[in-house]
C-alpha cells in the first residue's frame, strides 16, 4: 500500500519527525482558510500515489491570495499518469539552508533492509554521487552507526546531531510499521541546523496489516478491487477490452502476454488463487461482469485436480443468469474435458486445447 | 553452508540408506481443509508422510498417522527433517521458529501473504540452525516419480534431467507440462516462491544443482519484479555454469507500479522489468521463451547444438 505524502507525513509525526505547517484541503473554501491560517508563500501538492509530480506540473508555489483559486483548480482537476488527486496538500515554504537525501527500503536480492543517505537531496537519488548505502538489521540501527553515516556525509555540528536523531526515529518507523519502502527526498535542512521532511513517499507491506489496523484508514481501493479481494482473487484493472482469468499470478500474466503479442488488448487481470470451483469461478465472472468495456473473456485454467465439467458448469450457469452476455474462451486442462466440450455446446463459451488456440480465436473475433 | 547443503540428499537420500526415497516428512497444519487434501496427495504419489502438527489437535490420527500438538513432540518421535507448512500467514513466524528448534533442515513453506519482516526472521533463524528455506508463497517441490512436498499436481512431471525452477506456481506445471510432452522429464522442481523475500533464492537453487550429473539443463521460469533473474545472468557468467539453461519471463506486458498478483511481481522504473531481465539472460547466453510451450523447442535447439542431445526418452 502505497501513502499519499499527508498521510506519510502523519506517520512521521507520530514517530517524532519534524514535517512543515500544511493543510489537507478538497475545496476552494477550504483552501482560503488554509491559506489565511498558514499565511504566504505556500505551496500547493496533488495528493497522488503516481511518482514524478513536480515533472507533471502538479506541485505549484503560490505567492498570494490571487494566485491560490486558480492554482487550486488547475491541481484539483488535474490528471496525472491517469489519477486524479485524493486533495491538495497547503503547504508553508520553509527557508531552506540546503538539502539532505535519506531511505530505507527492503533490499529484495540481499534480502534485508538498506539504507540510502545523500547530502545531495532533491535530485534522483540514482543520479547523485555522495551517497553512503549500507545494510540494517531488524533490531534498528544504532546511534554509533548513524554517527559514522553522517560523518561521512561531511555533516556537523548541529547538522549532524538533527541528522543521527531523523535517522533512528525513521528507522524505527520503517521496521515498527513494516513498511517495504520509506523515502525522504529533500529533507530541509533549516537555519539553526534543524531538519524537516518536504516530502513523504511510504510503502507499507500489504501482507502485515492485519498487524496494523491504524493504518487501514489509509487504505483506498476501488469498490470492485474490495469485492475480487473478499473472495480471495487478485485483480488489476487494464485498459482493453479481454478479461482475462486464471489460477495463478504467473499464469495469467503469461497469458496476458500472449494477448498483447497477438494484438490484442487485455482489460483485467484476475487470478482467482487455488480453488477452482464452480463458486469461485462463477465469482470471478461477477467480479468481470462488472467492468464494462469488457467483450470477452478469457480463461486460462491450469487444472491438476480440477474437474473441468465443474468450471464448465459455472460459465453456463453465468449464462443463464444473465451475469454476463459477451463470448468466453476458455483453455481449460485437466479431468473430463470432453464432457465439459460438450456441456457447453451451444452457448456462447467455447473451449480449446491449447491457450495459443483460444487467444487467436478471441483476437480474431473482437477485430 | 551454500555449498554443502544438499537437497537431493535430503528429499530422497542414498542407494544405501534406509530410508532411500522414503525420507519422513511432516506436515504442519496437517488437520486444514488445505492441508489434509494436500497431505492425501502426497502420500498417493509416494512421500513418506510421518506425522502431522495442529496445535489442540495432538493425540489424533490422520490416515493413519500420528498428529502432535507441537514439531518438538513430532520430530523427537519421527527425526523427520523436512517439514511442509500448510499453516495460516499469521502464524507462519512462529511455526517456523518452532520447527527449526526442533531440527528441521528443510522448511518447504507453502503460505501465501506472509509478511516480509517474518520471512526474513525465518530466513536469518534457518541460516543459523544450518537449515534452509523453500518460499514462502511456494507450490513446493518435486522429485518426479518419487516425492513431493507441497500443492502441485502430479500429472505434469515426469522423470527426467531437466530441473525447472519457477517463481510461479501454475507456471511451473505448464511449463513442466510442455517439457514432459515433448519428452524431456524433470530430475527436480522446486517454486522459489512469488513474494520478495525467498527463503532459497536461483542462485543458491544453481548451486544445489551445478554439480549433478544426473542434470542435464535447467528451466527458469521467472517474472516481472526484482532481479532475481538479473543476479542469475551474472552468476551464470561468473561461474561458467556449464549445463544448458533456457529461461521465460512473465509479465512483460504489465503495467509499471502495479502488484501482478504476486507480491515480489511489480516493476518500479527499470527495476524489476522483464526487458533488463532479457538483457541480461542475453548477455548470459541464455535464450529466452516467448510463451511457455515455447520452452522445450528452445531446449531441443540448444541441446542439439551443443551436441547434448539425448534420445528425447524420459530417463
Amino acid at each position: 500500500m502505497r501513502l499519499l505524502e499527508f498521510q506519510g507525513k502523519e506517520l512521521f509525526k507520530k514517530y517524532g519527525l519534524s514535517v512543515p505547517e500544511a493543510c489537507l484541503v478538497n475545496s476552494r473554501d477550504e483552501a482560503v482558510q488554509a491559506a489565511a491560517k498558514l499565511g504566504y508563500p505556500l505551496v500547493l501538492k496533488s495528493q497522488l500515489t503516481v511518482g514524478g509530480r513536480g515533472k507533471a506540473g502538479a506541485i505549484l508555489k503560490c505567492n498570494n491570495d490571487s494566485e491560490l483559486l486558480p492554482k487550486f483548480d488547475e491541481l484539483i482537476n488535474k490528471e496525472v499518469k491517469g489519477e486524479l488527486p485524493r486533495g491538495i496538500l497547503i503547504e508553508k515554504v520553509v527557508a531552506i539552508k540546503s538539502e539532505l537525501y535519506l531511505s530505507f527500503f527492503l533490499n529484495r536480492s540481499r534480502r534485508c533492509y538498506s539504507l540510502i543517505s545523500s547530502s545531495e537531496g532533491g535530485m534522483e537519488i540514482e543520479n547523485v554521487g555522495n551517497k553512503v548505502i549500507f545494510d540494517i538489521q531488524l533490531e534498528g540501527l544504532s546511534q554509533v552507526t548513524v554517527e559514522d553515516t553522517g560523518r561521512k556525509l561531511g555533516l556537523e555540528g548541529n547538522i549532524q546531531k538533527s541528522f543521527v536523531d531523523f535517522t533512528l526515529k525513521l528507522s524505527k518507523l520503517v521496521i515498527d510499521e513494516e513498511a517495504e519502502l520509506v523515502e525522504v527526498n529533500p529533507i530541509a535542512v533549516l537555519s539553526g541546523g534543524s531538519l524537516t521532511a518536504l516530502d513523504a513517499k511510504v510503502i507499507i507491506d500489504d501482507n502485515a496489516m492485519f498487524r496494523h489496523p491504524e493504518l487501514k484508514k489509509y487504505q483506498h481501493i476501488s469498490e470492485l478491487e474490495e469485492q475480487a479481494s473478499k473472495s480471495g482473487f487478485s485483480l488489476v484493472e487494464l485498459d482493453g477490452d479481454i478479461a482475462i482469468i486464471g489460477n495463478g499470478a504467473g499464469l495469467v500474466m503469461s497469458t496476458v502476454d500472449m494477448v498483447t503479442d497477438a494484438g490484442g488488448k487485455a482489460g483485467s487481470f484476475l487470478d482467482f488463487g487455488g480453488r477452482a470451483t464452480t463458486e469461485t469461478i462463477y465469482e470471478a465472472l461477477k467480479v468481470i461482469s462488472r467492468i464494462k468495456r469488457i467483450r470477452a473473456i478469457l480463461v486460462n485454467l491450469f487444472g491438476g485436480i480440477v474437474k473441468t465439467n465443474l468450471v464448465a458448469q459455472a460459465i453456463l450457469d453465468a449464462y443463464k443468469n444473465n451475469l454476463i452476455d459477451v463470448p468466453v474462451f476458455a483453455r481449460i486442462t485437466g479431468a473430463e474435458s470432453d464432457k465439459a466440450k460438450a456441456m457447453l455446446g451451444g452457448s456462447q463459451a467455447k473451449l480449446y486445447d491449447t491457450v495459443e488456440e483460444a487467444i487467436h480465436e478471441v483476437v480474431l473475433q473482437l477485430s | 553452508m551454500k555449498q554443502g547443503y544438499d537437497i537431493f540428499q535430503l528429499l530422497v537420500g542414498n542407494e544405501d540408506d534406509e530410508d532411500y526415497k522414503k525420507k519422513p516428512v511432516i506436515i504442519q497444519g496437517i488437520t486444514g481443509s488445505f492441508g489434509s487434501t494436500h497431505s492425501r496427495l502426497m502420500m498417493a504419489y509416494g512421500t513418506n508422510i510421518v506425522a502431522g502438527v495442529t496445535p489442540g489437535k495432538g493425540g489424533q490420527t490422520f490416515e493413519g498417522i500420528p498428529v502432535f500438538d507441537n514439531m518438538y513432540e513430532a520430530v523427537k518421535s519421527t527425526e523427520a527433517k523436512i517439514s511442509g507448512m500448510f499453516v495460516p500467514a499469521p502464524f507462519f513466524l512462529n511455526a517456523a521458529k518452532e520447527a527449526l528448534d526442533s531440527g528441521i533442515k528443510l522448511l518447504v513453506a507453502v503460505p501465501e501473504h506472509v509478511p516480509v519482516r517474518d520471512s526474513i526472521k525465518v530466513l536469518e533463524y534457518a541460516k543459523k540452525n544450518g537449515a534452509r528455506m523453500i518460499g514462502p508463497n511456494t507450490p513446493g517441490v518435486i522429485v518426479p516419480h518419487v516425492m513431493k512436498v507441497g500443492i502441485m499436481p502430479a500429472q505434469p512431471f515426469n522423470n527426467g534431467d531437466t530441473v525447472v525452477l519457477s517463481r510461479s506456481g501454475t507456471l511451473m506445471y505448464e511449463v513442466s507440462y510442455n517439457l514432459t510432452k515433448a519428452g524431456f522429464g524433470q530430475r527436480l522442481c522446486f517454486g522459489i516462491g512469488g513474494d520478495p523475500i525467498n527463503g532459497t533464492n536461483l542462485t543458491e537453487a544453481f548451486d544445489m544443482i551445478r554439480n549433478r550429473d544426473d542434470v542435464r539443463s535447467v528451466v527458469v521460469v521467472g517474472e516481472i519484479g526484482g532481479d532475481a533473474e538479473e543476479l542469475l545472468a551474472d552468476y551464470l557468467i561468473e561461474t561458467s555454469f556449464s549445463k544448458t539453461v533456457i529461461a521465460y519471463i512473465a509479465g512483460r506486458a504489465a503495467p509499471k507500479e502495479k502488484r501482478m498478483g504476486h507480491a515480489g511481481a511489480i516493476v518500479y522504473g527499470n527495476y524489476g522489468s522483464a526487458e533488463s531481465k532479457f538483457m541480461k539472460f542475453e548477455k548470459a547466453g541464455v535464450p529466452v521463451a516467448k510463451r511457455p510451450a515455447e520452452v522445450p523447442t528452445l531446449l531441443a535447439q540448444r541441446l542439439q547444438k551443443t551436441g547434448l542431445v539425448g534420445t528425447g526418452k524420459n530417463c
